[in-house]
Protein backbone atom coordinates (compact mmCIF):
# COMPACT_ATOMS: atom_id res chain seq x y z
CA UNK A 1 0.00 0.00 0.00
CA UNK A 2 1.75 3.30 -1.36
CA UNK A 3 -0.47 5.42 1.42
CA UNK A 4 1.75 3.85 4.57
CA UNK A 5 0.83 4.10 7.88
CA UNK A 6 4.06 6.36 8.24
CA UNK A 7 3.17 8.52 5.89
CA UNK A 8 -0.59 9.05 6.98
CA UNK A 9 0.83 9.62 10.28
CA UNK A 10 3.24 12.90 8.75
CA UNK A 11 -0.38 14.22 7.86
CA UNK A 12 -2.00 13.68 10.54
CA UNK A 13 0.80 15.71 12.37
CA UNK A 14 0.84 18.21 10.08
CA UNK A 15 -2.56 18.52 10.41
CA UNK A 16 -2.81 18.62 14.04
CA UNK A 17 0.24 21.36 14.20
CA UNK A 18 -2.32 23.41 12.58
CA UNK A 19 -5.15 22.52 15.07
CA UNK A 20 -2.01 23.55 17.95
CA UNK A 21 -1.20 26.75 16.37
CA UNK A 22 -4.73 28.19 16.30
CA UNK A 23 -4.86 27.59 12.79
CA UNK A 24 -7.26 24.85 11.55
CA UNK A 25 -10.21 26.12 9.55
CA UNK A 26 -13.38 24.57 9.97
CA UNK A 27 -16.34 24.58 7.92
CA UNK A 28 -19.44 26.21 9.27
CA UNK A 29 -22.70 24.31 7.83
CA UNK A 30 -25.44 26.75 6.34
CA UNK A 31 -29.05 24.90 6.39
CA UNK A 32 -31.07 28.07 4.56
CA UNK A 33 -29.97 29.81 1.03
CA UNK A 34 -27.62 32.33 1.55
CA UNK A 35 -28.70 35.74 3.20
CA UNK A 36 -29.09 38.35 6.12
CA UNK A 37 -30.66 35.88 8.17
CA UNK A 38 -28.95 32.52 7.93
CA UNK A 39 -29.59 29.31 9.79
CA UNK A 40 -26.17 28.08 10.73
CA UNK A 41 -24.91 24.48 12.36
CA UNK A 42 -21.45 25.22 14.18
CA UNK A 43 -19.81 22.92 15.58
CA UNK A 44 -20.65 20.02 13.24
CA UNK A 45 -23.57 18.49 15.32
CA UNK A 46 -24.41 21.28 17.35
CA UNK A 47 -28.19 22.33 17.08
CA UNK A 48 -28.74 24.58 13.89
CA UNK A 49 -28.99 28.60 14.87
CA UNK A 50 -30.46 31.27 13.31
CA UNK A 51 -27.61 34.21 13.13
CA UNK A 52 -27.21 37.51 11.07
CA UNK A 53 -24.82 37.30 8.50
CA UNK A 54 -22.23 40.18 8.79
CA UNK A 55 -19.18 37.94 6.88
CA UNK A 56 -20.62 37.05 3.29
CA UNK A 57 -19.61 38.84 -0.03
CA UNK A 58 -23.49 38.87 -1.04
CA UNK A 59 -22.66 42.66 -1.31
CA UNK A 60 -26.19 43.38 -3.57
CA UNK A 61 -28.18 40.84 -2.18
CA UNK A 62 -29.17 38.79 -4.95
CA UNK A 63 -27.79 35.45 -3.87
CA UNK A 64 -31.22 33.75 -3.45
CA UNK A 65 -33.33 37.12 -5.10
CA UNK A 66 -36.72 35.21 -5.94
CA UNK A 67 -36.17 36.84 -10.06
CA UNK A 68 -32.38 35.73 -10.05
CA UNK A 69 -33.55 31.98 -8.93
CA UNK A 70 -36.64 31.90 -11.39
CA UNK A 71 -34.23 32.80 -13.94
CA UNK A 72 -31.58 30.13 -13.14
CA UNK A 73 -34.55 27.53 -13.57
CA UNK A 74 -35.88 28.83 -16.57
CA UNK A 75 -31.85 28.45 -17.88
CA UNK A 76 -32.31 25.05 -16.34
CA UNK A 77 -35.04 24.33 -18.47
CA UNK A 78 -33.56 25.84 -21.95
CA UNK A 79 -30.00 25.37 -21.67
CA UNK A 80 -29.80 22.13 -19.74
CA UNK A 81 -27.36 21.22 -16.45
CA UNK A 82 -23.82 21.05 -17.94
CA UNK A 83 -21.65 21.27 -21.26
CA UNK A 84 -19.92 18.29 -20.81
CA UNK A 85 -16.65 20.00 -22.75
CA UNK A 86 -14.43 22.71 -22.85
CA UNK A 87 -15.79 26.32 -24.49
CA UNK A 88 -13.34 25.77 -27.74
CA UNK A 89 -14.19 22.22 -28.63
CA UNK A 90 -18.51 22.11 -27.82
CA UNK A 91 -18.56 24.45 -24.67
CA UNK A 92 -20.13 27.33 -25.61
CA UNK A 93 -23.50 28.13 -25.76
CA UNK A 94 -25.08 31.98 -27.20
CA UNK A 95 -26.10 32.48 -23.66
CA UNK A 96 -22.24 32.66 -22.80
CA UNK A 97 -21.60 35.00 -25.24
CA UNK A 98 -24.47 37.20 -24.13
CA UNK A 99 -23.25 37.25 -20.92
CA UNK A 100 -20.18 38.15 -21.92
CA UNK A 101 -21.04 41.54 -23.96
CA UNK A 102 -23.62 41.94 -20.72
CA UNK A 103 -20.27 41.86 -18.68
CA UNK A 104 -18.48 44.40 -21.05
CA UNK A 105 -20.91 47.20 -21.60
CA UNK A 106 -21.28 46.88 -17.26
CA UNK A 107 -17.58 47.23 -17.25
CA UNK A 108 -16.93 49.96 -19.84
CA UNK A 109 -14.36 47.57 -21.91
CA UNK A 110 -13.78 46.13 -25.05
CA UNK A 111 -14.55 42.47 -24.70
CA UNK A 112 -14.70 39.53 -22.01
CA UNK A 113 -14.26 36.28 -21.44
CA UNK A 114 -15.58 33.91 -18.67
CA UNK A 115 -13.47 31.68 -16.66
CA UNK A 116 -14.79 29.11 -14.19
CA UNK A 117 -14.15 31.39 -11.45
CA UNK A 118 -11.94 34.87 -11.04
CA UNK A 119 -9.60 32.71 -9.38
CA UNK A 120 -8.77 30.75 -12.72
CA UNK A 121 -9.03 34.13 -14.75
CA UNK A 122 -5.93 35.40 -12.52
CA UNK A 123 -4.04 32.64 -12.54
CA UNK A 124 -3.94 31.97 -16.23
CA UNK A 125 -4.04 35.88 -17.29
CA UNK A 126 -0.55 37.00 -16.81
CA UNK A 127 0.80 33.81 -18.54
CA UNK A 128 -1.38 34.53 -21.35
CA UNK A 129 -0.41 38.23 -22.43
CA UNK A 130 2.97 39.06 -20.65
CA UNK A 131 6.84 37.27 -21.55
CA UNK A 132 10.05 36.79 -20.15
CA UNK A 133 10.44 41.07 -21.77
CA UNK A 134 8.08 42.38 -19.81
CA UNK A 135 7.74 43.04 -15.79
CA UNK A 136 4.69 42.80 -13.41
CA UNK A 137 4.37 45.47 -11.05
CA UNK A 138 1.83 44.57 -8.46
CA UNK A 139 0.83 46.31 -4.97
CA UNK A 140 1.85 44.20 -1.96
CA UNK A 141 -1.44 43.35 -0.63
CA UNK A 142 -2.83 41.75 -4.02
CA UNK A 143 -5.37 38.58 -3.84
CA UNK A 144 -3.22 35.65 -3.05
CA UNK A 145 -4.77 34.76 -6.43
CA UNK A 146 -2.88 37.07 -8.60
CA UNK A 147 0.15 36.24 -6.52
CA UNK A 148 -0.55 32.67 -7.89
CA UNK A 149 -1.04 33.85 -11.44
CA UNK A 150 2.16 36.19 -11.37
CA UNK A 151 3.74 32.95 -10.23
CA UNK A 152 3.25 31.01 -13.40
CA UNK A 153 4.12 34.08 -15.64
CA UNK A 154 7.61 34.34 -17.12
CA UNK A 155 7.49 37.90 -17.06
CA UNK A 156 9.86 39.63 -14.59
CA UNK A 157 8.23 40.41 -10.80
CA UNK A 158 8.28 43.31 -8.54
CA UNK A 159 6.42 44.91 -6.05
CA UNK A 160 5.38 48.05 -4.65
CA UNK A 161 4.33 49.54 -1.00
CA UNK A 162 0.46 49.39 -0.69
CA UNK A 163 -1.05 52.34 -2.39
CA UNK A 164 2.26 53.89 -2.45
CA UNK A 165 2.17 56.22 -5.56
CA UNK A 166 5.71 57.39 -5.24
CA UNK A 167 6.99 53.83 -4.60
CA UNK A 168 5.07 52.74 -8.05
CA UNK A 169 6.39 55.72 -9.80
CA UNK A 170 10.25 54.77 -8.84
CA UNK A 171 9.15 51.09 -10.19
CA UNK A 172 7.99 52.12 -13.41
CA UNK A 173 11.12 54.57 -13.82
CA UNK A 174 13.54 51.68 -12.82
CA UNK A 175 11.42 48.94 -15.09
CA UNK A 176 11.81 51.39 -18.56
CA UNK A 177 14.06 49.15 -20.13
CA UNK A 178 11.47 46.23 -20.14
CA UNK A 179 9.48 46.01 -23.54
CA UNK A 180 6.02 45.90 -21.31
CA UNK A 181 5.19 47.01 -18.27
CA UNK A 182 2.13 46.21 -16.31
CA UNK A 183 0.60 47.53 -13.27
CA UNK A 184 -1.35 45.29 -11.00
CA UNK A 185 -3.56 46.24 -8.34
CA UNK A 186 -6.70 44.99 -6.77
CA UNK A 187 -9.76 47.40 -6.79
CA UNK A 188 -10.95 46.92 -3.27
CA UNK A 189 -8.47 45.08 -1.06
CA UNK A 190 -10.63 42.62 0.42
CA UNK A 191 -8.65 42.41 4.16
CA UNK A 192 -8.81 46.31 4.53
CA UNK A 193 -11.57 47.69 2.24
CA UNK A 194 -9.76 50.48 0.90
CA UNK A 195 -9.95 51.32 -2.74
CA UNK A 196 -6.88 51.37 -5.10
CA UNK A 197 -6.08 54.87 -6.07
CA UNK A 198 -6.83 53.96 -9.76
CA UNK A 199 -6.93 57.68 -10.65
CA UNK A 200 -3.06 58.45 -9.82
CA UNK A 201 -2.18 54.63 -11.10
CA UNK A 202 -3.57 55.12 -14.60
CA UNK A 203 -2.00 58.63 -14.70
CA UNK A 204 1.07 57.47 -14.25
CA UNK A 205 0.77 54.28 -16.38
CA UNK A 206 -0.08 56.46 -18.95
CA UNK A 207 3.43 58.59 -18.31
CA UNK A 208 5.68 55.48 -18.43
CA UNK A 209 4.01 53.24 -20.71
CA UNK A 210 2.23 50.66 -18.60
CA UNK A 211 -0.59 48.92 -18.85
CA UNK A 212 -2.76 48.47 -15.86
CA UNK A 213 -5.16 45.05 -14.44
CA UNK A 214 -7.47 45.72 -11.64
CA UNK A 215 -9.09 42.86 -9.63
CA UNK A 216 -12.39 44.48 -9.18
CA UNK A 217 -14.04 41.53 -7.68
CA UNK A 218 -15.09 43.52 -4.27
CA UNK A 219 -16.23 46.20 -6.43
CA UNK A 220 -18.43 44.77 -9.39
CA UNK A 221 -22.05 45.91 -8.99
CA UNK A 222 -21.97 47.99 -6.15
CA UNK A 223 -18.50 50.59 -6.23
CA UNK A 224 -18.92 54.24 -8.20
CA UNK A 225 -22.08 55.69 -9.12
CA UNK A 226 -23.74 53.35 -11.33
CA UNK A 227 -22.29 50.52 -9.74
CA UNK A 228 -19.57 49.53 -12.46
CA UNK A 229 -16.56 49.32 -10.35
CA UNK A 230 -13.45 51.32 -9.08
CA UNK A 231 -12.65 52.45 -12.22
CA UNK A 232 -15.69 54.77 -12.22
CA UNK A 233 -15.28 55.52 -8.63
CA UNK A 234 -12.08 57.26 -9.63
CA UNK A 235 -13.21 58.66 -13.20
CA UNK A 236 -11.20 56.05 -15.45
CA UNK A 237 -13.60 54.35 -17.30
CA UNK A 238 -12.21 52.61 -20.33
CA UNK A 239 -8.70 53.84 -19.33
CA UNK A 240 -8.19 49.80 -17.30
CA UNK A 241 -6.93 47.64 -19.81
CA UNK A 242 -7.90 44.70 -17.95
CA UNK A 243 -9.98 44.03 -15.66
CA UNK A 244 -10.59 40.74 -13.62
CA UNK A 245 -13.84 40.18 -11.78
CA UNK A 246 -16.00 37.48 -10.32
CA UNK A 247 -19.98 36.29 -10.38
CA UNK A 248 -19.17 34.60 -6.89
CA UNK A 249 -19.74 37.88 -4.93
CA UNK A 250 -22.10 40.77 -5.70
CA UNK A 251 -23.38 39.56 -8.92
CA UNK A 252 -25.79 36.77 -7.81
CA UNK A 253 -22.62 34.61 -5.79
CA UNK A 254 -22.91 31.48 -7.33
CA UNK A 255 -19.59 31.26 -9.14
CA UNK A 256 -17.38 32.19 -12.24
CA UNK A 257 -15.31 35.11 -13.28
CA UNK A 258 -13.70 36.65 -16.27
CA UNK A 259 -11.55 38.76 -18.03
CA UNK A 260 -12.48 41.81 -19.31
CA UNK A 261 -10.67 44.58 -20.78
CA UNK A 262 -8.64 45.26 -24.73
CA UNK A 263 -9.84 43.12 -27.26
CA UNK A 264 -6.72 41.52 -28.23
CA UNK A 265 -5.70 40.75 -24.54
CA UNK A 266 -8.98 39.28 -24.06
CA UNK A 267 -8.20 37.41 -27.72
CA UNK A 268 -4.58 35.91 -26.40
CA UNK A 269 -6.58 35.09 -22.73
CA UNK A 270 -9.25 32.80 -25.53
CA UNK A 271 -5.73 31.61 -27.31
CA UNK A 272 -3.62 30.91 -24.25
CA UNK A 273 -5.11 31.02 -20.98
CA UNK A 274 -4.86 27.21 -19.73
CA UNK A 275 -7.94 27.72 -17.14
CA UNK A 276 -10.24 28.15 -19.85
CA UNK A 277 -8.65 26.21 -22.04
CA UNK A 278 -8.87 22.98 -20.01
CA UNK A 279 -11.68 23.54 -18.17
CA UNK A 280 -15.41 23.55 -18.79
CA UNK A 281 -16.77 27.16 -18.23
CA UNK A 282 -19.45 28.56 -16.18
CA UNK A 283 -22.61 25.99 -15.88
CA UNK A 284 -25.68 27.54 -18.36
CA UNK A 285 -27.86 27.22 -15.04
CA UNK A 286 -25.31 30.33 -13.60
CA UNK A 287 -24.96 32.13 -16.51
CA UNK A 288 -29.00 32.41 -16.84
CA UNK A 289 -29.02 33.34 -13.15
CA UNK A 290 -26.00 36.15 -14.37
CA UNK A 291 -27.63 37.44 -17.06
CA UNK A 292 -31.01 38.37 -14.63
CA UNK A 293 -28.37 39.88 -12.17
CA UNK A 294 -27.14 42.00 -14.98
CA UNK A 295 -30.51 43.47 -16.04
CA UNK A 296 -31.33 44.19 -12.08
CA UNK A 297 -28.50 45.82 -11.62
CA UNK A 298 -29.32 47.47 -14.86
CA UNK A 299 -32.71 48.53 -13.70
CA UNK A 300 -31.47 50.98 -11.42
CA UNK A 301 -28.85 52.26 -8.33
CA UNK A 302 -31.56 51.38 -5.42
CA UNK A 303 -29.49 48.12 -4.32
CA UNK A 304 -25.68 49.59 -4.29
CA UNK A 305 -27.55 52.81 -3.12
CA UNK A 306 -28.75 50.34 0.27
CA UNK A 307 -25.27 49.17 0.70
CA UNK A 308 -23.68 52.29 0.30
CA UNK A 309 -26.24 53.56 3.10
CA UNK A 310 -26.01 50.49 5.09
CA UNK A 311 -22.23 50.59 5.13
CA UNK A 312 -22.06 54.24 6.07
CA UNK A 313 -24.32 53.56 9.24
CA UNK A 314 -22.71 50.75 10.19
CA UNK A 315 -19.34 52.07 10.68
CA UNK A 316 -21.26 55.05 12.28
CA UNK A 317 -22.12 52.63 14.75
CA UNK A 318 -18.79 50.90 15.71
CA UNK A 319 -17.32 53.65 15.68
CA UNK A 320 -19.46 55.46 18.38
CA UNK A 321 -19.31 52.21 20.17
CA UNK A 322 -16.01 52.64 20.60
CA UNK A 323 -14.46 49.99 18.35
CA UNK A 324 -11.23 50.56 16.37
CA UNK A 325 -12.31 50.79 13.21
CA UNK A 326 -10.34 50.74 9.84
CA UNK A 327 -11.29 54.17 7.50
CA UNK A 328 -12.21 53.34 4.28
CA UNK A 329 -15.45 53.91 1.50
CA UNK A 330 -16.79 50.57 0.70
CA UNK A 331 -19.17 47.60 2.46
CA UNK A 332 -16.23 46.06 4.45
CA UNK A 333 -15.69 47.16 7.32
CA UNK A 334 -12.59 45.77 9.47
CA UNK A 335 -12.80 45.67 13.30
CA UNK A 336 -9.42 46.02 14.37
CA UNK A 337 -8.61 43.80 17.47
CA UNK A 338 -4.74 43.06 16.18
CA UNK A 339 -3.85 39.94 18.17
CA UNK A 340 -5.25 36.41 16.62
CA UNK A 341 -6.54 34.47 20.00
CA UNK A 342 -8.84 38.06 20.79
CA UNK A 343 -10.07 37.88 17.39
CA UNK A 344 -11.31 34.28 17.43
CA UNK A 345 -12.81 34.68 21.21
CA UNK A 346 -14.92 38.19 19.78
CA UNK A 347 -15.84 36.23 16.81
CA UNK A 348 -16.85 32.75 18.76
CA UNK A 349 -18.50 35.12 21.51
CA UNK A 350 -21.09 37.30 18.50
CA UNK A 351 -21.91 33.95 17.27
CA UNK A 352 -22.86 32.95 21.07
CA UNK A 353 -24.78 36.12 20.29
CA UNK A 354 -26.47 35.40 17.22
CA UNK A 355 -24.00 37.32 14.67
CA UNK A 356 -21.77 35.55 12.48
CA UNK A 357 -18.30 36.86 11.56
CA UNK A 358 -15.27 35.36 11.28
CA UNK A 359 -11.62 36.26 12.83
CA UNK A 360 -8.71 37.22 10.57
CA UNK A 361 -5.03 36.48 11.79
CA UNK A 362 -1.81 36.06 9.67
CA UNK A 363 -0.96 35.18 7.72
CA UNK A 364 -4.05 35.84 5.93
CA UNK A 365 -3.33 39.66 7.51
CA UNK A 366 0.08 40.46 8.41
CA UNK A 367 1.60 39.57 11.75
CA UNK A 368 -0.30 41.47 14.89
CA UNK A 369 -3.16 43.26 12.24
CA UNK A 370 -5.85 40.19 13.39
CA UNK A 371 -9.64 41.48 12.99
CA UNK A 372 -12.90 40.62 12.19
CA UNK A 373 -14.02 41.24 8.63
CA UNK A 374 -17.70 42.57 8.97
CA UNK A 375 -19.03 42.62 5.24
CA UNK A 376 -22.61 44.49 4.52
CA UNK A 377 -24.84 43.84 2.39
CA UNK A 378 -28.10 45.47 0.56
CA UNK A 379 -30.06 42.51 2.24
CA UNK A 380 -29.46 44.28 5.47
CA UNK A 381 -32.06 46.28 7.05
CA UNK A 382 -31.34 48.76 9.77
CA UNK A 383 -33.25 46.64 12.07
CA UNK A 384 -30.25 43.51 11.42
CA UNK A 385 -27.09 46.20 11.89
CA UNK A 386 -28.98 47.97 14.72
CA UNK A 387 -28.99 44.46 16.66
CA UNK A 388 -25.63 43.23 15.60
CA UNK A 389 -24.47 46.19 17.36
CA UNK A 390 -25.64 45.43 20.70
CA UNK A 391 -23.73 42.18 20.76
CA UNK A 392 -20.39 44.17 19.27
CA UNK A 393 -21.06 46.26 22.32
CA UNK A 394 -21.81 43.36 24.88
CA UNK A 395 -19.06 41.65 23.80
CA UNK A 396 -16.46 44.51 23.57
CA UNK A 397 -17.44 45.25 27.04
CA UNK A 398 -16.83 41.59 28.07
CA UNK A 399 -13.09 41.90 26.29
CA UNK A 400 -12.86 45.67 27.74
CA UNK A 401 -12.06 46.69 24.03
CA UNK A 402 -13.92 49.30 23.67
CA UNK A 403 -12.16 52.72 23.28
CA UNK A 404 -9.25 51.57 23.22
CA UNK A 405 -6.96 51.44 20.23
CA UNK A 406 -3.80 49.48 18.64
CA UNK A 407 -1.79 50.83 21.93
CA UNK A 408 -4.23 49.86 24.27
CA UNK A 409 -5.15 46.26 22.91
CA UNK A 410 -1.74 45.31 22.14
CA UNK A 411 -0.70 46.12 25.78
CA UNK A 412 -3.41 44.09 27.05
CA UNK A 413 -2.89 41.02 25.03
CA UNK A 414 0.19 41.16 23.20
CA UNK A 415 0.49 41.01 19.48
CA UNK B 1 28.23 46.39 11.23
CA UNK B 2 30.12 45.98 8.07
CA UNK B 3 29.66 48.12 4.72
CA UNK B 4 27.51 45.13 3.29
CA UNK B 5 25.26 44.18 5.93
CA UNK B 6 24.92 48.00 6.00
CA UNK B 7 23.73 48.50 2.22
CA UNK B 8 21.74 45.65 2.30
CA UNK B 9 19.75 46.97 5.80
CA UNK B 10 19.48 50.10 4.22
CA UNK B 11 17.50 48.97 1.31
CA UNK B 12 15.22 46.38 3.67
CA UNK B 13 14.64 49.47 5.39
CA UNK B 14 14.02 51.25 2.71
CA UNK B 15 12.04 49.00 0.30
CA UNK B 16 9.80 46.90 2.77
CA UNK B 17 9.01 49.03 5.85
CA UNK B 18 5.41 51.41 5.54
CA UNK B 19 5.82 55.15 6.37
CA UNK B 20 5.20 54.85 10.32
CA UNK B 21 5.86 51.39 10.77
CA UNK B 22 8.27 51.86 14.24
CA UNK B 23 9.68 48.28 14.00
CA UNK B 24 12.81 48.27 14.25
CA UNK B 25 15.04 46.24 11.81
CA UNK B 26 18.49 45.16 12.41
CA UNK B 27 20.94 42.13 10.91
CA UNK B 28 19.37 39.88 13.09
CA UNK B 29 15.76 40.74 12.80
CA UNK B 30 13.91 38.06 11.42
CA UNK B 31 12.14 39.38 8.08
CA UNK B 32 10.94 36.66 5.94
CA UNK B 33 9.60 34.77 9.33
CA UNK B 34 8.74 37.48 11.16
CA UNK B 35 6.24 38.90 8.56
CA UNK B 36 8.18 42.38 7.39
CA UNK B 37 9.34 40.90 4.26
CA UNK B 38 6.50 38.21 2.59
CA UNK B 39 8.22 35.76 -0.53
CA UNK B 40 6.36 38.00 -3.37
CA UNK B 41 8.19 40.81 -2.34
CA UNK B 42 11.60 39.21 -1.61
CA UNK B 43 12.50 39.59 -5.47
CA UNK B 44 13.21 42.96 -5.75
CA UNK B 45 16.07 42.50 -2.95
CA UNK B 46 17.80 39.89 -4.89
CA UNK B 47 17.42 41.70 -8.25
CA UNK B 48 19.21 44.85 -6.00
CA UNK B 49 21.96 42.57 -4.94
CA UNK B 50 22.64 41.37 -8.13
CA UNK B 51 22.92 44.35 -10.00
CA UNK B 52 24.73 46.34 -7.53
CA UNK B 53 27.37 43.32 -6.84
CA UNK B 54 27.17 42.10 -10.27
CA UNK B 55 26.53 38.49 -9.56
CA UNK B 56 23.95 35.76 -9.68
CA UNK B 57 22.24 34.26 -7.23
CA UNK B 58 20.75 30.80 -8.29
CA UNK B 59 16.91 30.83 -7.77
CA UNK B 60 17.96 27.23 -6.21
CA UNK B 61 20.02 29.26 -2.98
CA UNK B 62 17.44 32.44 -3.17
CA UNK B 63 15.41 30.77 -0.51
CA UNK B 64 13.20 32.20 2.23
CA UNK B 65 15.40 30.84 4.82
CA UNK B 66 18.81 32.37 3.12
CA UNK B 67 16.88 35.64 3.13
CA UNK B 68 15.42 35.80 6.54
CA UNK B 69 17.73 38.05 8.49
CA UNK B 70 20.59 40.55 6.74
CA UNK B 71 23.51 38.50 8.44
CA UNK B 72 22.68 35.79 6.20
CA UNK B 73 21.75 37.54 3.29
CA UNK B 74 25.51 39.49 3.01
CA UNK B 75 26.64 35.77 3.43
CA UNK B 76 24.79 34.96 0.66
CA UNK B 77 26.37 37.42 -1.39
CA UNK B 78 29.75 36.82 -0.03
CA UNK B 79 29.53 33.30 -1.40
CA UNK B 80 28.05 34.37 -4.55
CA UNK B 81 30.84 36.85 -5.15
CA UNK B 82 33.39 34.17 -4.16
CA UNK B 83 32.48 31.55 -6.72
CA UNK B 84 31.98 34.85 -9.10
CA UNK B 85 35.34 36.06 -8.72
CA UNK B 86 36.74 32.04 -8.70
CA UNK B 87 35.57 31.84 -12.42
CA UNK B 88 36.55 35.02 -13.31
Amino acid sequence: MAYSAAVRERYQQEIHGLEQAGLLKQERFIHSPQGADISVEFPAGAPVKRVINLCSNNYLGLSSHPEVVEAARAGLDSRGYGMSSVRFICGTQDVHRELEQGLTALLGTEDTLLFPSCMDANAGVFEAILGEADVMIADRLVHASIVDGMRLCKAQQDTFKHSDMAHLEEKLQEHQDKRARMVITDGVFSMDGDLAKLDAIVELAERYDAMVLVDDSHATGFIGRTGRGVHEHCGVVGRIDVITTTLGKALGGASGGCVSGRRELVEMCRQRARPYLFSNTVAPVIVAGALKVLELIGRGTERRDKLEENARYWRRLLTEAGFDVKAGDSPIVPVMLYNAKLAQDVARDLFAEGIYVVGFFFPVVPKGQARIRTQLSAAHERAHLDKAIEAFVKVGRKHDILGKGRKEITEKYGL
Amino acid sequence: MDELKQVILSYVIKEYLEEGDDRTVDAETPLISGGIVDSFSMVSLKRFLEKRYAIQIPDAEATPDAFDTVTRIAELVTRTQARTDGRA
